[in-house]
Order: structure tokens, then C-alpha cells, then sequence
């Protein structure tokens, strides 16, 4: 599966357009992270725990958006737009979006 | 009320110290990074070159950069009279370079000639009274050589590639 942000590939054809797909994800960390996280912020730097999960996340809103795309017949995703936003307290909802096509071979 | 001042002036103090300290060595080290990625361009448009055949591969990078007591306790006390609260300035600076950094590397260990369409995405990740920014930044690594819009498997975002 290609998976691009970009429009078009250059030197291949789309057959067909198969429409938006799309995969989120909404995770929030364990309370001992959240308190490591309370120390980290006296002191500054990087809240690798956060940094993390918001990585998985992301995976996995890919992945969802992926196996869409896959039980469509696509073989390339292209346009990808990530959106994120804050829905509560320490939990982070993580969107992906894009066209779902059939590249020419 | 003595203690209570007293730690207020101690968690300053060290929010002062450690926060700049940490500022400080993140800037050395994001500056010898740039230099070492310079020959890798992050482009922000939106149409690929088409010179020579390249593969496509989607690439990102993210950083969540935690704020300290001193820049919390200044940006407060900007917001009372107004104007540039340079405290978090360089807080989302540090996070969007970093962030950069991080997609670079991803794009460099493919073997890419250029990122296009790069984007940012800035998230504030708030915890009880923490204050946080998350910025993550994301596009397409033109890989030469390879062939156009082989099917690829995802590649697993950056996870091992953050620096100690």
C-alpha cells in the first residue's frame, strides 16, 4: 500500500477513485505517567512517555485507515491529512484522512 | 504561609535553573543536528519533481516539549499586561525544530533526496496543570531510484530514532 500526502504520483495513472478513508484513534496515558509528567513539568524538557503515545496513536489511526483503504481494493492512499485534537484532560483524539485510489499499473 | 512561600521561591528557582539548563542543551544540540540534515531539503510545496522516477513514502516526526515552573509562572504574568510571551516562544520553537529533526531522520535512513509537502501539526497536551506542547510534522520522502509507487509496508513512525 503507498501511502503519500502528495496528490499525484508523477509517472503513474489512477484507474479509479474509491473516496475518503479514514482512521482515528483516542488513547490517554496511566495516571503514573501523568505524575511523572506533573515533575517534568517544574523542570522542563521533553515528555518522551507523551511523545510516545501520541506516536502510537497516530500508527494506529494509519492502520485503521489503511485496512479501510485495503477492503476498498485501493493500492495507494494519497492526500494524507493528519488532524488532532484535545478532547479532554490527558486523552488526545488522532485523525488521518485521504483518497483512497487504484493506481494504474 | 511561610512554607508555602518558601516553596514557591524553591520550585522558581529550580524551574529556573533546570529549564534554562535544559533549554540551552537542547538548542546545541538542535543547531549540530540541522547542520548534519541541511543536504536533506524539507520542501513545503505540493508538486514532486519529475526529473528522474521516485518513490513515495510517507515520513513524520513528533515532539511533546514540556513547559517549567519559571516559563509557566512568566507567561502568567505576561497575560496579565500583554504582548510577546517570549517564554513559550522558544518552548514551541525547540518542539517544531525537534519535530523536523525527527522526520528528517526517518526520510534520511530511507535513503530519501526530499521531503515534500511538509506540514505541522500543533497540539497543547494538557494534564491536570501540565503544561505541554506536541508538535508533529509529516510528508512525503522522494526516495530516487526506486520504482514509482512500488507498494510499500507502512514504515513504523520514528519510534527508535529518538535521540538518548
Amino acid at each position: 500500500m503507498l501511502v503519500s500526502n502528495l496528490e499525484f504520483l508523477p509517472d503513474r495513472t489512477v484507474s479509479r477513485h474509491l473516496g475518503l478513508v479514514q482512521g482515528s484513534s483516542v488513547r490517554s496515558k496511566h495516571v503514573g505517567r501523568d505524575i511523572a509528567a506533573t515533575f517534568k513539568n517544574v523542570f522542563g524538557g521533553e515528555l518522551r512517555g507523551y511523545t510516545e503515545l501520541l506516536q502510537d496513536s497516530r500508527e494506529e489511526a494509519t492502520a485503521r485507515m489503511l485496512e479501510q483503504a485495503r477492503s476498498l481494493g485501493a493500492n495507494a492512499v494519497l492526500n494524507i491529512r493528519y488532524s488532532t485534537s484535545s478532547i479532554a484532560a490527558g486523552a488526545a483524539e488522532i485523525f488521518v484522512y485521504g483518497t483512497a485510489v487504484e493506481l494504474a499499473e | 504561609m511561610m512554607v508555602e512561600a518558601g516553596l514557591f521561591v524553591l520550585l522558581l528557582l529550580a524551574g529556573y535553573g533546570f529549564g534554562q539548563l535544559a533549554e540551552r542543551r537542547h538548542y546545541r544540540r538542535l543547531i549540530a543536528r540541522e547542520r548534519e540534515t541541511n543536504a536533506l531539503p524539507a520542501i513545503a510545496s505540493r508538486r514532486p519533481p519529475t526529473d528522474r522516477p521516485y518513490a513515495q513514502h510517507l515520513v513524520s516526526g513528533n515532539a511533546v516539549i514540556s513547559s517549567d515552573y519559571f516559563k509557566s509562572f512568566m507567561a502568567g504574568l505576561i497575560n496579565v499586561f500583554g504582548g510577546r510571551v517570549t517564554p513559550y516562544e522558544s518552548l514551541i520553537d525547540r518542539a517544531r525544530r525537534e519535530a523536523l529533526l525527527r522526520m528528517k531522520d526517518e526520510a534520511k535512513a530511507r535513503g530519501a533526496a526530499y521531503v515534500f509537502n511538509v506540514k505541522f501539526e500543533t497540539l497543547r497536551v494538557a494534564v491536570g496543570r501540565v503544561g505541554a506542547m506536541e508538535v508533529l510534522a509529516y510528508g512525503t520522502a522522494l526516495v530516487p531510484g526506486e520504482t514509482p509507487g512500488a507498494p510499500v509496508p507502512l514504515a513504523p513512525l520514528a519510534a527508535s530514532t529518538l535521540p538518548a
